[in-house]
């Protein structure tokens, strides 16, 4: 009756050699591709290396008058701007402002990504149901896979770096983005959508003049969600050698150091608030003309 | 101006099953096999059966029907946002069901403009962008489009909301903006889906004076959907009504008021204010060829309760009818019109009065 206590499982050594034939066969695979495929990430690194040294040598100033004037066009509130310039103000008089720049860079660099990337996926999804049946699974993978399951391969195929990290994250930030750009178009108004027909637009001209639109209060939310999950990821990142407000928490837990953790704990939520109520403003912005006043 | 060459809308034998196979159904249908059997046996919806209307260029043409009877399936064939089963939608000459997906692109954008129930107006848009919008999508020069667009929203009252947001106006505004933008495409046919079934019993009139008085400056083709028979008495030159996919009955309102086909068409015709509709031509005695009558004098095609309010104010009894060039062709006197306000057929008004 052994059986019923030790769940039958496969033979130990075929398991071992299953395990190892696929390790080996993804190492050769790295061996050989490795370079090339770094070569075709290599605009991407270029990119992110640009992105970080505009966050952190330009003088902080300027920098602080760029992101107050952002986030006046974006939200239209003083009480925003003022938000966001106490709390810059606090990280670079705590001494943080070159980790949270750099941070900062990273993360804009993988929202942009992931909008590149997630909002054509999220169109081709909402225009076909098959499509939506295929690609609904695989983010259900992307956002529940830990994360740190998928540096492994990133890791063999790339090594460590800014590269493999912003796979990393735009990976974990991408699904919320993919999934409002379906969902936004898919509940565009049907009678809009039949005017817009009667009218005879291609579907082109569908697209760009109504669907996208009318999508864009629920697509802002999406990439206000992959924003907000892309921070999450900071300290995951900073573990393959991403630089930032990561690498001192992660210093923190390794040594016990209690408030460096807090501090750059907190200015990690200070950005993410900074970012999140910029773009939700803006969001509501877009709702403005969506409400109805009249009867 | 109605547009010389363009021939008008025929709709042919045209036939609409929903379901899953309808191809398969279509011979049973053709041959009188009933909705409800249909939807029993085979679990198809028939939505328009043997569907045959001319409508002239220039003239309006209401189709009228109880909610359910296939009147907005009916107008969506017209510009094909619902592909028929069978039968064939000629628009000035050309068959609209046989035509390739670009074909009917640019059939929509030039041949066709729509105005819908529940307005169908974007909300991202101003006043301004949302009547652009066709001239938008047929490529029309920015200042031109504009231009156009301009021009219709101040035909339609709406000069000086351009830089509104649809959210901010009435209903009855909102349509205003739906017309604009389906009259600057400046399409032969205008399809009008229940265009003012959702706005209140006032500005309704109203919209309905704004069409009546623009159609006698544009004279297009326009297909107008109601479940009103008021509406459609006062809107059409000649009216279609619909029960359960079917037309039941076309004519001139005066057709319909006056000799119902049915039942189902008399219990409309019932709480019509007749007075409002029945022309005197109707009810008056015409003269003999040659004979001649003096007297104040109304002309053809004047409704009962105008040719009432001219003998109120007289002593006569009665009042010449005459032909707008001023020849007399008949008397019509009081008793008469008054009988024509309160009996829908004249046996019955003969007989003994029903309990």
């Amino acid at each position: 009756m052994d059986w019923l206590y030790d769940f039958p499982h496969m033979n130990d050594d075929t398991l071992r050699d299953l395990k190892r034939a696929i390790d080996d066969g993804f190492r050769t695979f790295s061996r050989s591709y490795g370079d090339a495929i770094e070569g075709l990430f290599y605009p991407l690194q270029q990119f992110l290396i640009a992105a970080e040294r505009f966050t952190t040598q330009t003088p902080w100033p300027i920098i602080i008058l760029l992101i107050l004037t952002v986030a006046w066009f974006a939200s239209r509130s003083v009480k925003i701007v003022i938000g966001c310039l106490v709390t810059l103000l606090l990280i670079g008089y705590f001494d943080m402002w070159t980790d949270t720049m750099r941070t900062v860079s990273m993360i804009f660099v993988c929202t942009l990504m992931a909008i590149a990337i997630g909002l054509p996926i999220g169109i081709l999804m909402s225009r076909s149901d098959r499509m939506q049946r295929v690609v609904n699974p695989v983010l259900d993978v992307m956002q529940t896979m830990p994360s740190f399951v998928y540096l492994i391969p990133v890791v063999m195929l790339l090594g460590i770096g800014r590269v493999p990290g912003l796979l990393a994250v735009v990976i974990y930030a991408i699904p919320p983005m993919i999934r409002l750009t379906d969902l936004g178009i898919r509940l565009v108004d049907k009678d809009v959508l039949e005017a817009a027909d009667a009218f005879g637009t291609s579907k082109t001209q569908k697209l760009f003049k109504v669907q996208l639109p009318l999508a864009l209060p629920t697509i802002m939310a999406g990439i206000n969600q992959t924003i907000m999950m892309a921070l999450a990821m900071v300290v995951i990142a900073s573990m393959i050698g991403v630089q930032g407000l990561g690498q001192p928490v992660l210093r923190a837990i390794s040594n016990q150091y209690f408030t460096l953790g807090m501090f750059n704990g907190l200015a990690i939520v200070g950005i993410a608030i900074i970012f999140d109520r910029v773009s939700q403003a803006y969001g509501k912005r877009l709702q403005k003309h969506r409400e109805i006043v009249h009867g | 101006m109605a547009d010389p060459t363009f021939d008008g809308i025929k709709i042919r034998n045209l036939y609409k099953i929903f379901g899953s196979n309808p191809a398969t159904h279509i011979d049973a249908v053709r041959n009188g096999l009933s909705k409800t059997e249909l939807n029993e046996r085979f679990g198809h919806v028939l939505g328009l059966r043997d569907i045959n209307i001319d409508i002239p260029s220039g003239s309006i043409q209401v189709i009228m029907g109880l909610s359910g009877s296939g009147k907005s399936t009916l107008i969506r064939h017209i510009n094909r946002l619902i592909d028929p089963t069978a039968g064939e939608v000629l628009v000035g000459g050309v068959d609209v069901v046989t035509m390739n997906p670009a074909q009917l692109q640019q059939f929509r954008r030039h041949q066709t403009a729509m105005v819908f129930q529940k307005f169908a107006l974007l909300p991202h848009r101003n006043v301004l962008e949302n009547t652009v919008f066709g001239l938008e999508v047929q490529g029309m020069d920015r200042a031109e489009a504009v231009s156009v667009a301009t021009r219709w929203l101040e035909r339609v009252g709406l000069k000086g909301f351009e830089q509104k947001y649809p959210n901010q106006l009435s209903g009855g505004m909102q349509q205003r903006v739906g017309l604009a933008r389906a009259l600057s495409n400046d399409a032969p046919v205008l399809l009008m889906d229940e265009a003012y079934s959702a706005l209140d019993p006032l500005i309704r009139m109203d919209m309905q004076s704004v069409l009546l008085d623009i159609q006698s400056e544009i004279r297009k083709t326009i297909v107008f959907i109601t479940h009103d028979l008021d509406e459609a008495l006062r809107l059409g030159d000649r009216i279609a009504i619909l029960r359960d996919g079917e037309v039941v009955q076309q004519g001139t309102s005066q057709d319909i008021v006056l000799r119902p086909a049915d039942d189902y068409v008399e219990n409309f015709v019932r709480e019509v204010n007749r007075a409002r509709v029945i022309h005197v031509d109707a009810v008056m005695t015409p003269l003999a060829n040659g004979m001649a009558a003096d007297g104040p004098s109304v002309e053809t095609g004047t409704t009962i309760e105008i040719a009432m309010k001219a003998l109120a104010s007289m002593s006569a009894d009665s009042i010449v009818v005459s032909e707008p060039s001023g020849k007399p062709v008949g008397t019509v006197s009081i008793r008469q019109l008054a009988g024509a306000m309160v009996s829908s057929d004249s046996e019955r008004a003969a007989g003994p009065p029903a309990v």
